[in-house]
């Protein structure tokens, strides 16, 4: 419990560090993003951290659920009158249910990003616009598709595809080129890859969130945009009142407590609780409010 | 004072039992709340209707840890750092409606009214709480033994459990760990202890959850109501004690 409590601590940090990547402005942001969550799902030793991260959450949730049945067993008979608030505080008396409110929220999350990034068959790919001054001296836009070589963006842009390349001819109803699994762009016809795109996850989660950036990644805002940030906002506060019990107690179950160090394990776990659900609470906020 | 008595009636383990309400007129505040049990008991006797209620106590001093009730939702009622038998009637005013309730526990069955089984805490006990001394040859100088006095000190303080239960009683989990890790600290912490350490918090432990007691989640309930005030840091201690004799054995 307190083990894998801990390693999910460590996660929020990482994912919080990686989400704070989504308020960088601009292109910037979009590439930084998306090539950080090309880094996360294809670095192999963050392969071997994700499947981790997944046995830590249904070991920690199976193991929570087993000792909360073990003691409620232990009391079989209640207090006709019990005041319980007089000595221990709220949080730790409700981690179950609020674990159980992480769990449905991590299940709400992984479905609505986690499995439309590693399932989803036409998900947007990263698309990036260059203006150049045409020898007649107007500007014109050239979109393009960012790729890349291993995760190794490919900066000349003339090694891009082009987007009007993966358009279909509304004549012939073909392209000259067209995407498969998922990233990957194909001459029509042949079986060479010639690049390889980014999915683009950071429209997808601005979209979301309640930006209009239908001119670049073909993504409607969400309708819900303001449900869902309220959700994740509520998921947070859970988040922060189970991690305001749990994190002193995690130190506490594998013995590490002393005078020493136990208020300064436990004002760091305070300030924890708060600023890490905080940071990951402000995201959408910022995000639907700047939409 | 007049008091409204709310008291748990069971008349023995495997009766039902339920709550039934008594009135108790001129109640001083200088009674312990055991002499207000007492007045109770000789009205209901003069009543000559029912039994009067079971309870225990012994030494009405605070030492022994027989009186366990759980009073208005607290083990020992609402104050601080003492038995049911140091809580007077001052605690409480005139008019007042006041619930009694046995320890609530799988570990700590009722046995009638008010009283519940408590071997438990002797079984626990039995499994690893004592140090074995030999007995043959001329008794060594106590003081040969250095023993810093901090810890001499903790390990006192850890001595001084009295095994009422109430830190069971209070648990949302009922679990006995304040209990157990108060029998383990004071013997860890001393050198004479250190010899049987391992064995020691291995048994007891497996005998606290062949009891029935439930895991401990740190909401620390258990301390706030202790009457000897025994600290977390024991729970912290036994912890590491088991985790260290789980991972390396005799
Ligand atoms: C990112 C997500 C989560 C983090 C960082 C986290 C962290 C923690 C920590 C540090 C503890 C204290 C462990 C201890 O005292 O030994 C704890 C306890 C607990 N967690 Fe979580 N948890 C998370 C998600 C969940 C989920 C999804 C569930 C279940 C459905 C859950 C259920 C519980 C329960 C029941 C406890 C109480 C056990 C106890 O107090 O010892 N948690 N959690
Ligand atoms: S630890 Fe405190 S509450 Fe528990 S049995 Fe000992 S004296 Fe009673
Ligand atoms: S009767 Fe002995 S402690 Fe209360």
């Amino acid at each position: 419990m307190a083990l894998t409590g801990l390693f999910l601590c460590l996660f929020l940090v990482g994912h919080l560090l990686g989400n704070l990547q989504l308020l960088i402005p601009g292109d910037d942001g979009q590439r930084a993003f998306n090539e950080y969550a090309y880094f996360m799902t294809h670095n192999p030793f963050i392969k071997i951290l994700s499947y981790l991260t997944y046995f830590s959450i249904l070991f920690h949730a199976v193991d929570g659920l087993v000792l909360t049945i073990q003691n409620k067993k232990a009391r079989p008979i209640k207090y006709a009158y019990n005041k319980p608030e007089r000595n221990s505080k709220l949080p730790s008396r409700y981690m179950a249910i609020l674990g159980s409110a992480i769990l449905i929220f991590i299940i709400m999350h992984m479905a609505n990003f986690w499995a439309v990034m590693h399932f989803q068959e036409d998900i947007p790919l990263e698309k990036m616009t260059y203006v150049f001054e045409s020898p007649s001296g107007e500007s014109v836009d050239f979109d393009y598709y960012t790729t890349h070589n291993n995760g190794v963006t490919i900066n000349n842009f003339r090694n891009h595809v082009p987007v009007s390349a993966v358009e279909k001819d509304s004549l012939t109803g073909k392209s000259d080129v067209v995407i498969k699994n998922q990233t990957e762009f194909y001459v029509d016809g042949q079986k060479k890859k010639i690049a390889e795109g980014y999915k683009d996850l950071h429209s997808i989660t601005l979209a979301f969130f309640g930006h209009d950036k239908e001119d670049k990644a073909g993504l409607p805002a969400n309708e819900y945009a303001i449900v869902a940030v309220l959700l994740y906002v509520l998921a947070m506060v859970v988040l922060a009142f189970h991690l305001w019990h749990g994190f002193a107690s995690a130190f506490q179950t594998l013995g590490f407590k002393n005078e020493k160090y136990t208020k300064l394990l436990d004002g760091f776990g305070k300030v924890f609780s708060v600023l890490v659900p905080l940071g990951f609470a402000i995201i959408p906020i910022i995000l639907f409010l700047t939409k | 004072m007049k008091l409204t008595l709310k008291i748990w009636r069971q008349k023995n383990a495997n009766d039902k039992g339920g709550i039934k309400t008594y009135s108790l007129d001129n109640v001083s505040e200088h009674m312990s709340f055991l002499e207000m049990m007492d007045v109770l008991n000789e009205q209901i006797i003069a009543e000559g209707k029912e039994e009067p209620i079971a309870f225990d106590h012994d030494c009405r001093e605070g030492i022994c840890g027989m009186c366990s009730m759980h009073i208005n939702g607290q083990p020992h009622g609402p104050d601080r750092a003492i038995t049911t038998c140091q809580l007077h009637m001052r605690s409480f005013n005139d008019g007042d409606t006041i619930y009694i309730e046995p320890w609530r526990a799988k570990g700590f069955p009722v046995i009638k009214d008010l009283v519940v089984d408590r071997s438990a805490f002797d079984r626990i006990q039995h499994a690893g709480g004592f140090v074995s001394v030999g007995t043959s040859g001329n008794t060594q100088d106590a003081n040969a033994i250095p023993i810093p006095k901090a810890d001499a000190d903790k390990a006192f303080d850890a001595a001084t459990c009295i095994g009422c239960g109430a830190c069971v009683a209070a648990c949302k989990n009922a679990s006995a760990m304040l209990f157990v890790s108060a029998k383990v600290s004071q013997f860890a912490l001393l050198p004479q202890g250190k010899v049987e350490a391992k064995r020691r918090v291995l048994n007891m432990v497996e005998q606290m959850d062949k009891e029935g007691f439930g895991n401990c989640t740190n909401t620390g309930a258990c301390s706030v109501e202790c009457p000897k005030e025994i600290s977390l840091e024991n729970i912290a201690r036994m912890n590491r004690e088991y985790l260290k004799a789980s991972v390396t054995g005799e």
